[in-house]
This record gives C-alpha cells, structure tokens and sequence, in this order.
C-alpha cells in the first residue's frame, strides 16, 4: 500500500474546511449578491438568488479539490469571499 | 489531488458518495416508497378497504355535502374543517377538524387531540366507515427521508440536506471524472469482479442520471430558504414571514365575527371551480364554519400542472360569493413552485409515477454499487496480506458493515413495519410510535449483527431474511385481512393500489432472495483461485 504522508492529510483536512466552511461563506455572500443585483420584484430575485446558491456552492467545492494546492484554494476563497463582502458592504450602505 | 482534474473529482466523487452513501440509502429508500404514500398508507388501514370496493359514482357536491352534515353534527364550533373529496388516487372522503385552542394546553395535546379529530365516510353509502387502525401508513416513510426520527424534524432536515449536498457534490464530480459516459453506459463485464461493480454503477447511475440531478436539485429547493438564508436577509432583512407570504401566496386569514351564520351552500362553489379549472376540487377547507365570517377554500388537484402550488378559490361562507382566485404568481415564483413540483411529482399519472418510482430504486441502486464498489477496491489492496492468511484493515471491515446493514438490512426494516402493521393489536395504546419503533428495532439489529460479523454469510443471511419478509407480505396480508390478492387484483379501482402494494413487494422480495441464491450458489472452479472475490453480487444491486 502507499503511504499516505501527514502533509497529504493536512492538505485534505485544509481543503475540506475550505470547501464546505469557505465554500458556504462565499456562497452566501454571492447569493445575497446576485438577489440584490437582480432588478426584479424582491421575492423573485430572493427566489432565483436561492436557487442558483446549489449550484454556486457545488461549483465552489469543486473548484477547491481541483485546484493544485490547499494554499491556493485558501486564498481563492478568502479573496473572492472578501471581494464580494465589500461589494456587498458598499450596496449595503447604498441602499 | 495534483494529478489533475479527472483525478481528483474521482477522489471528491469517492469521498463525498462514501462518507453519507448510508443515510443516503434510508433517504433514496423512504422517498421511493413515498411516491407512493397514499396506496401505502390504504394498504395499512385494512379497515378502509372494505368501503372502498364499489367504484364511487358520487359527485364531489355529494361527497362534500355528506361531510359537511357530518362536521355539522360533530363539529359546529370548529376552528376549521378539512375535507378531502375522493379522487382517482383516494376513495373515501376523509374529513378533519380544529377546534380553538384552549387555554393551557400544549402544542403536544393539541396535536394529540386533532390526531383523534377526524373521521372517514363511504361516498356510497354516506356511513362511518370502520375506525381505522391507528398508523401513520406511507407518511412515517415520507417524512423519515427528510426528518429522520427520534429527532426535532430541523435536525433532521440539516442532517439530510447536508447529506443531498455531498450527494450533488458526488453526482457533478462523478460526471466530471467520467470521460466515457455514453460509450461505459452500453458497457457491461459481468462476473469480472471490480469492473462488474465499476459496470453496474456506472449502469445505475448513468441511466437515470437525470433523474438523481434532478431529485437532489430539487430536494435541496424544498427546503432552499432554511438551507441558504442570505438572499432573504439580504432583501428582507429580519423580516422572513414576509418573504414567505410574498413567495407562498396564502388565503389571508380571517378571525370569526363571533356571530353565527348559517353555512352557504357549497355545492355551487364547486360547480363554479370545476367549471374554471376543467377538474372538480379536491380538497376543501372551511374556516370560521357557520361564522358571519366564515371562508371556504377550494384547491385545485396539482395533477395537470408541474408546481406543487395549488390553485385554489376562496368564497365567502355566509353568503356563498366568490372572495378571490390565488394571484397569478410570476413567472419565477412559478418556476420555483414546478422545481419543487418535480421532486414530489404529484403531477404524474400512474404510469410516470412508476417511472419516477424506477428511477428512485435505480438511484438505490447507484448508492449501493457505489458504496460496494469501494469496498472491492480497497479489499484488493490487501490482497497479498490476506492470501497471507492477515486481515483486511479497519476501514474496510467497517464499510463491509455498514454496508451489510443498509443495504441488507434496510429492507428488512421496511419489511417488519408492514409486518408491524399487520401483527401488533389494533387496540394498543401508542400504536404508531410502537410501528415507527420496530422499524428501527430491526434495523439497529441487522446494523449491529453486521458489525459483529461482516462476512459473506452474514450478507446471504440478511438479503435472504429480507426476502422472506417481503415476499411474505402478501401472505401475511391474506392471513389478516379479507383483501388478498385473490379478491383484491378482481376488485374495484381502489383495491388495485392493495393489489400493486403486494405484488410490488413480492417482487422486491423475489429480487433479494435472488441476489442472496446468486451469493451461495456453488464456485466454478475456475473462480477459485482468483484473489479475493467481490463480497457480492451484481444482481443485489437490483435488489436494493
């Protein structure tokens, strides 16, 4: 059998968090995105920004394990996460 | 997880399909036979069947009137009525009620006095029928594959919905890692060990593969504004009572004037529905009866649209006049309401209910080979230690296990709580939590007994008990009630859904003892020598 190194488990443990916590945040903060950038009435953009979440969430996870290391995954998500929270701040304030 | 792409959505695939496959494979299992939880729910109140025999010829006015003099003598001072008006799929009209809710009582009492709030005429005769046993019928199996049990039912729905999204997660990734999925699907190595359960997956998997993404799509989608709340926070701040009454457009609700009119007629209503909609209402609600301010709702059977939303009318009960017709919603509340429609598929016809019922045990079966397949693999890589006379390591002992247990004993859970149904004295007190109870009771032994001993026995003995007890069913069914299938399969409409219960079961039966003859049946000598055989048969896979 081939071992299975602790560098190789850190990098599962980092990537996993980064998917299903990470993943969770950012997708939250787009989904608020996209339901406040919608022009529609407000329970149709709610609606459209909730069902598409799935399918951001799955396509964030997914990009976390395809990515070639658990760093770059971190940082992509924290970035996009930070990016999308400070549109969002500032549509906050906005409104 | 750096060997590219292909490789590591193979590894997300894997990972994500094995760490929930098991829950997965009670959620898959209860939803199937949910999509048949009314026949399944006739089929454990025995009592009903008898009324339910002659072909009903009453119109929906008639059956509506029937109740309403009912609820007159029984439950004037109701809160609301609810009566259902038969239908293709229900033979009876089943009327309930709520009465206001009195100081000092629990939300529990209240619940346990609306369960004994009801009753069930025959349309033909306008008689009672039998008391039914007490059973939650085909609703336990409905809700367990989205509460769960023994749990508050929130816990439950984060439990689940976590789990259908490893499930998405598994199914986009699976895809992914799949570069042949046309030309694998025609592909199939029988008896070939590991890439007979490759096969197999693949098969189950890429055969209904638009019924699996849908199902988990929209299973997700019933449940989207508890799964992802920031969208309604975003828009609606803390207001979400709001966001629900703009996206589930509900009768506004009226308080009773507290002074007394007589109940209007309810019969030109229905009329007036049947005209509109082209299909007699189904479904009735009264509230505030005999109040100056009383309404009836009529809803509108989901069976010609795709939305789970039904249309309804709403008139007034003291004067009979139309109040208002459900506000058209738009377009995406619409599309929400028909993703939602297609999970629960209350729209299909009997045939394209046999359809998503096929595909809910193909996606059994795409679970199970999945879970199998990752046993076979792992086991070879032990392949020398054991030819060594050494031992599989703890992870695949355990996988075999819990395999064992779901895939085994799972059906025979579902077994024993018709079983259940059938044996334990209608007279007994808690009746449906002792139902529910067995269910678990069988389950937690198969689970336990597997762990004990994961071993190819240990699979023929469970696939070989479940099968007696599925294809005893119809047995058990003749030694306790009038409706075998002798009388049931020559009976009326209604009968029929006894008849297919029996004859389902006993052919889910038939395919376990199958797979459990096909796992004992004698080695050619050739496969003798082979390493380490597949624990398990192709044809299980089926039979999950």
């Amino acid at each position: 059998m081939t071992t299975i190194t602790w560098r190789y488990r850190g990098g599962v443990a980092a990537r996993t968090i980064a998917a299903i916590g990470g993943g969770y945040m950012l997708t939250s903060i787009a989904s608020a995105l996209i339901a406040i950038a919608l022009p529609l009435p407000r329970a149709d953009a709610v609606t459209i920004a909730t069902l598409l979440s799935f399918v951001v969430y799955t396509c964030v996870i997914l990009w976390v394990f395809a990515t070639t290391s658990a760093l770059r995954a971190w940082i992509g998500v924290v970035a996009v996460s930070a990016v999308l929270g400070g549109v969002l701040w500032i549509a906050g304030r906005m409104a | 997880m750096k060997d590219g792409l292909r490789q590591s959505m193979a590894w997300v695939h894997t990972w994500s399909g094995l760490l929930v496959c098991w829950l997965l494979l009670l959620v898959f299992m209860g939803g199937t036979a949910a999509y048949y939880k009314h026949e399944i729910t006739f089929w454990m109140k025995p009592e009903l069947h008898k009324a339910a025999d002659a072909p009903s010829r009453v119109t929906p006015a008639e059956s509506a009137a029937l109740a309403v003099r009912e609820l007159q003598q029984c439950a004037p001072k109701a809160n609301a009525w609810f009566l259902d008006l038969p239908h293709e799929r229900n033979p009876l009209i089943y009327a309930s009620w709520t009465n206001p809710p009195k100081k000092g009582t629990t939300r529990e009492e209240r619940r346990a006095a609306f369960r004994t709030q009801n009753f069930t005429l025959d349309p033909m005769t306008g008689e009672h029928t039998a008391a039914p046993r007490d059973t939650r019928g085909g609703e336990f199996l409905y809700r367990l594959h989205f509460d769960l049990y023994y749990m508050s039912a929130i816990w439950g729905r984060w439990i689940v919905g976590i789990a259908a999204m490893f499930m998405l997660v598994a199914i986009v990734s699976g895809v992914i890692t799949h570069k042949r999925i046309f030309k694998d699907f025609f592909t199939f190595r029988p008896k070939k060990g590991q890439r007979s359960w490759l096969d197999a997956h693949n098969a189950t998997a890429v055969l209904a593969l638009p019924f699996h993404l849908m199902i988990t799509y929209t299973g997700l989608v019933t449940l989207m504004f508890m799964y992802m709340p920031s969208p309604t926070k975003a828009l609606y701040g803390a207001e979400q009572n709001a966001m629900f009454a703009d996206v589930f457009p509900n009768a506004e609700r009226v308080k009773p004037a507290k002074q007394f009119a007589p109940l209007a007629d309810i019969a030109p209503m229905l009329l007036q529905a049947e005209r509109a909609w082209g299909q007699a209402p189904t479904r009735v609600v009264v509230s505030n009866p005999n109040d100056a301010n009383a309404r009836i709702e009529l809803h509108r059977p989901s069976g010609q649209q795709l939305s789970n939303i039904e249309p309804t009318m709403t008139f007034d009960g003291a004067s009979g006049a139309l109040l208002s017709q459900a506000k058209p919603m738009s377009t995406t509340l619409d599309a929400r309401g028909a993703i939602y429609g297609l999970h629960v598929a209350h729209f299909a016809d009997s045939l394209l209910r046999a359809l998503f019922f096929v595909c809910g045990l193909a996606g059994t079966a795409m679970v199970a080979t999945g879970a199998l397949l990752w046993g076979v693999k792992e086991r070879q890589k032990y392949a020398k230690v054991v030819a060594q006379g050494g031992k599989v390591g703890f992870g695949v002992r355990l996988v075999d296990a819990l395999n064992i247990g779901a895939i085994a004993g799972l059906p025979i859970a579902f077994a024993v709580y018709f079983w259940a149904n059938r044996l334990l004295p209608v007279e007994i007190a808690q009746r449906t939590n002792l139902e529910a109870n067995c269910f678990f009771i069988a389950w937690g032994l198969a689970a336990l007994l597997a762990q004990i001993r994961p071993t190819r026995a240990m699979w023929r003995f469970q696939l070989t008990l479940g099968a007696l007890l599925l294809a005893g069913i119809p047995v058990l069914n003749a030694l306790t009630t009038d409706t075998h299938l002798g009388v049931s399969l020559f009976g009326g409409p209604a009968l029929r859904a006894v008849a297919g219960f029996d004859i389902v079961v006993l052919l889910l039966g038939l395919l376990l003892g199958y797979a459990a003859w096909w796992l004992g049946r004698p080695k050619k000598p050739a496969a003798a020598n082979k390493p380490v055989p597949a624990d398990v048969s192709t044809n299980k896979l089926e039979a999950a």
